[in-house]
Parts: structure tokens; sequence; C-alpha cells
């Protein structure tokens, strides 16, 4: 029956896909970023489901397990209002731009605002490379999610590559069109399916209430779990959507400025539906099963329908993690795929003296890097250890540390290309020394304070960017004109 | 009158970041329609964040 509702949910994202190739136009903006012709419902479940991943569902549930309630304020509204913030103030800013000057990556817009083709290819390598993981994690956590509810049945190289075959099929196919589809239909599936295995599961615990009155108090309230100065530095981590290149591609993809209104408006209230759910579910899972032990946790919403409810339900939970893992995973290879394109092949033929690559080359040259990224992921993800997954809040980090840069791309007129280098190889030091001494460390806090390391890694960011930019020479004025001038 | 809005509103989000370190209600395990005060809190946040970005979008982002 597991099997039966997987293979059936795949069947439909996959037909999904191949019917939105029916308005596919051949033309290299079509496959990037649809025609910049997306409506606002869209873009909401786009944007969010390309943002929420597999971690939302098992993760979030395997840290309110061990942390109780302050997982919601942590990771979730504190994204309810940063990340809305960061689409009115930066997202619509940059769609402008992307719709003026014909951007389909960050990097050509940085490239153009700096004038220096050597930063756009250190923030290449460097969005690249933050990128990786966050791939890895999706293709190995649907894997070994699909292992534990069919009980190996499906072992994890095989769900692993269902995924990977599936993205792989849509993406090449139909482009940003497809994905943006499949998405907006992903992210339904996956909403719904939180507040239905929640629904069931307290059913058959006799109550919400009953469940909720043997759970351990301390799991109820913050102070044992979460540090003051943990939560206040923990809301740097969502800014990370100001420099996410799968979100930036996704944001170009509105039809107009006013498309983004709904998805501000409402980006708040899906973090919810998603996340109550998920959150409450891990910290009841201490009813059932008390002792799971660090990572272990991560299952414990797999063990709760196994237990409540198994079969038909442990299917829809298994589709509702594909889905969370699919809606990141395509946007992230295509918008990969876009950044080689646009970023290095495009750059390399104009060296070469070809100016303009026609349409259809465009199209040609972007399917085959998602093919290949695809299945370079897919072959990493059969020698990777799990502790990859630790990596993930390094990603995010990452991206964090580098959204001053776009914060002075957009608003300040005096920064400067040396400004934003240094601020760059500040966040890959500091990322570094991190990263090197504590990335097996869980929960990791600077001197154990409770600061997250992203805090200190923008301040230093933003410190640099900043100084050395008041001592360097600014950007020429026609290029100040050219951005700054309506 | 519109700039003016304008700054309330700005000034709103700023508010709002401050509330979401809930200090008030660190240690209360207490129940609330049904749900851990801490949380119930945090619903209520998320609500008044896409309220505060309806504001926005209607009243600053529509003069631009």
């Amino acid at each position: 029956m597991i099997l039966a509702i997987i293979i059936i949910y795949l069947g439909l994202v996959l037909s999904l896909g191949i019917l939105s190739h029916k308005f596919f136009r051949n033309t290299g903006e079509d496959y990037f970023v649809a025609s910049r012709n997306i409506n606002w419902f869209m873009l909401l479940m786009s944007l969010f489901g390309t943002h929420m991943t597999a971690f939302s569902i098992l993760g979030a549930s395997g840290e309110a397990y061990h942390r109780g309630i302050g997982v919601f304020a942590l990771m979730a509204s504190s994204s309810a209002i940063i990340v809305p913030c960061v689409f009115l103030f930066i997202g619509t800013r940059l769609w402008r731009l992307g719709k003026r000057f014909g951007y389909m990556t960050q990097v050509q817009y940085f490239r153009d605002r700096w004038e220096s083709n050597g930063l756009g290819l250190l923030l290449f390598i460097v969005l690249v490379l933050l990128l990786i993981p966050y791939l890895l994690i999706g293709v190995m956590g649907g894997g070994d999610t699909l292992a534990k509810i069919t009980e190996n049945t499906i072992p994890q190289w095989l769900g692993g590559l269902l995924i990977c075959a599936v993205v792989l099929c849509y993406v090449t196919y139909s482009g940003m069109r497809g994905t943006a589809w499949v998405n907006t239909f992903q992210t339904l599936i996956f909403m719904v399916l939180g507040g239905v295995t929640f629904v069931v599961i307290m059913y058959r615990m006799d109550g919400f209430s009953s469940a909720l009155s043997k759970v351990d108090p301390s799991l109820l309230m913050q102070a044992d779990h979460i540090k003051p100065l943990e939560l206040l530095t923990y809301t740097c981590i969502p800014l990370s959507v100001g420099m996410f290149p799968h979100i930036f591609s996704h944001c170009l993809t509105a039809k107009d400025v006013e498309t983004f209104r709904y998805p501000i408006i409402f980006y708040p209230i899906c973090i919810a539906i998603v996340w109550i759910p998920s959150v409450l579910l891990g910290i009841l899972g201490n009813v059932n099963f008390p002792s799971l032990e660090g990572p272990q946790a991560n299952t414990v919403l797999i063990q709760m329908i196994r237990q409540h409810a198994p079969g038909v339900l442990a299917g829809f939970l298994g589709a509702g993690v594909f889905a969370a893992i699919m809606s990141s995973l395509d946007s992230q290879s295509l918008s990969l795929g876009s950044m080689f394109t646009h970023d290095i092949v495009r750059p390399y033929l104009r060296k070469r003296g070809q100016e303009q690559m026609s349409e259809k080359q465009q199209v040609r040259i972007g399917r085959l890097f998602v093919i290949g990224i695809l299945s370079i992921t897919y072959i990493i993800s059969l020698i990777a250890t799990p502790s990859i997954f630790k990596l993930a809040i390094w990603s995010f980090t990452g991206f964090s540390g580098l959204f001053p840069i776009v914060v002075a791309a957009l608003f300040w007129k005096r920064s400067t290309k040396l400004g934003v280098f240094t601020s760059i190889i500040s966040v890959i030091l500091l990322w570094l020394y991190f990263f090197l001494q504590n990335w097996q460390t869980a929960g990791y806090s600077v001197g154990g304070t409770g600061i997250m390391p992203v805090a200190v890694i923008i301040f230093v960011s933003t410190s640099t960017l900043i100084i050395v930019s008041l001592f360097t020479q600014p950007p020429s004025s026609d290029t100040i004109e050219k951005f700054f001038t309506n | 009158m519109k700039t003016t809005l304008k700054y309330v509103l700005y000034s709103l989000i700023v508010l709002l970041f401050i509330l979401h370190n809930d200090f008030w209600f660190w240690e209360t395990p207490q129940i609330i329609l049904g749900l851990p005060v801490g949380l119930l809190y945090h619903i209520m946040y998320c609500l008044a964040a896409s309220l505060l970005m309806f504001c926005l979008v209607k009243f600053v982002r529509r003069e631009k």
C-alpha cells in the first residue's frame, strides 16, 4: 500500500511536469525564469515549497522532541517576520532589476553592479559550494526516509535514485514553468498532509489535551532548552533567503511587482501551517518513545505513524516528505544549471568572440548542466556519510553571512568591489574557522553563550564591507546611474 | 501623512522583531486555549507578522 501511494504520487508529479511543457516557448528566458509570467499563487507556493525542505517535517519534529516548543520560536516564527521582509525590501527590487536588465542569476547582477568579473567568479564558486551540501541532504534524506517507511523494501540508494530521476525528467523537459507547477502541487501536498497526520495521530492518542498532559512540562516552555541569546541570534539564519540562488530564480518568475503582494502577506501563515503539526508531533513523540537519543529523534514522526496509523498514512507521509524534498531539489538544480550557463559558459563564449548565445543554445546548455548536476549529486550521495546532515545549518550560515552584499548592492551606492571582495573573504575565513572546529558539535554556540556563529559572521562581513568601501574607489557614475535611477 | 505612516509601519517591524524574544513566557509551561502559552504566543506572532505585511504591502509599497 505504501509503495502504491508513493508510486502514484511520483507519477502525478511527473505528469504535471510534462503537461506544463505544452506552454514551453523554447527560449532561455522561458526555461530559466518561466518568461517572468508566474501568478501570485504559484509564486507563493514555489517560494515557500523551495524554502521548506524535509527538515521542516522530519528535522523539526526531531528537534522539538529534544527541545520542546522553543523550536517553533527559533526556526519558524523567526522566519515568519524575516523572510517576508526580505521579499518585500529585497525580492521586489531584484525582480525589477532582473526585468529591466534581463538578469537570470545573482552573479550577473553583482558583476555589473560592481564592474568586476573576478568578483562574479568568486561569488559563483562560493554559492555553488554552499549549495552542494544542501542538494545532497535532500537526496540522502529522501532515500533514507523511504527506506525507513518501507522497512527497507526500497533501499536508500533506490529512493535517492527515484527522487533524482523524477526531478531530472520534469526539470530538463519543462524548465522553470514545470518546476513552478510541480512546486505548487507539492507544497499543497505537504501542507495538507502535515495537518492530516496530526489529526489522525491525535485521534489515536485519545485527543490532544490528553496526550499533552503526559509530556514533561520542561518541553512546554523554553527555559531549559534554549538560551535567550540563541533565540535572538538565530533570527540571522532566515536572512539566507536573500542570497539563495534558487529563491532568486523564483523571484524573477513573478509576472509583475504586484505579484509579490500575496506571497508576502501569506508567507507567515504558511510557515505556521507546516511547523505547528511538526513541532507538536515531535513533542508528543516523548509520550510513546521516551528514550530516543540524538539524531534518532529525527525518526520520531515515522515511528509515531508506524504505531498509530500504519499503511495509508505512512504512504502519505512518504509522499509529503518527497514533496518537500523535490520542491527544493528541482529549483536548486535548475538555478545551478542557470548559473553555469549564464555565469560561466556565456562569459567564456563572449571572450571567444561569440557575443550572444541563441535561445536554443541556452536551453540545451541549461539542460545538460541540470543533468550533470543531478547525476553528480546522486553519485556523491552514494558515498557520503550521514554526518553530511550536520552541514545543513552551516550551509544556511554561509548564505546568511553573504546577505550584507545584496543589501549593499541595492541600497548603498558607495559600496565598492574591494569592499564586497573583502567581505566575501571574511565570510569564507570565519565560516571555515567555525566550521572546522565545531561542525561535529550539535547546537554549537560561540563560547557556549548561545550566540550563533552566523551573527558573528554577519557582523564582521558588514563591518568589513563598510570600512573597506569607504577607503576604496566607488563604481563609476555611469554604473551608479544605471542602477539607482528609475 | 503617507511618510508618517511609512515610518510607523517600519517601526512596527522593529517592534515585532523585539517581541520575538518572549522572555516573559520563558519559564511558563501553562496551557491556554489547549496549547502551551509559549507556542500560542508564537502562533499569534505569525498572524501579527502576516497582518503587518498586509499593511506594508497596502500602504507603503503601493505608493512606489
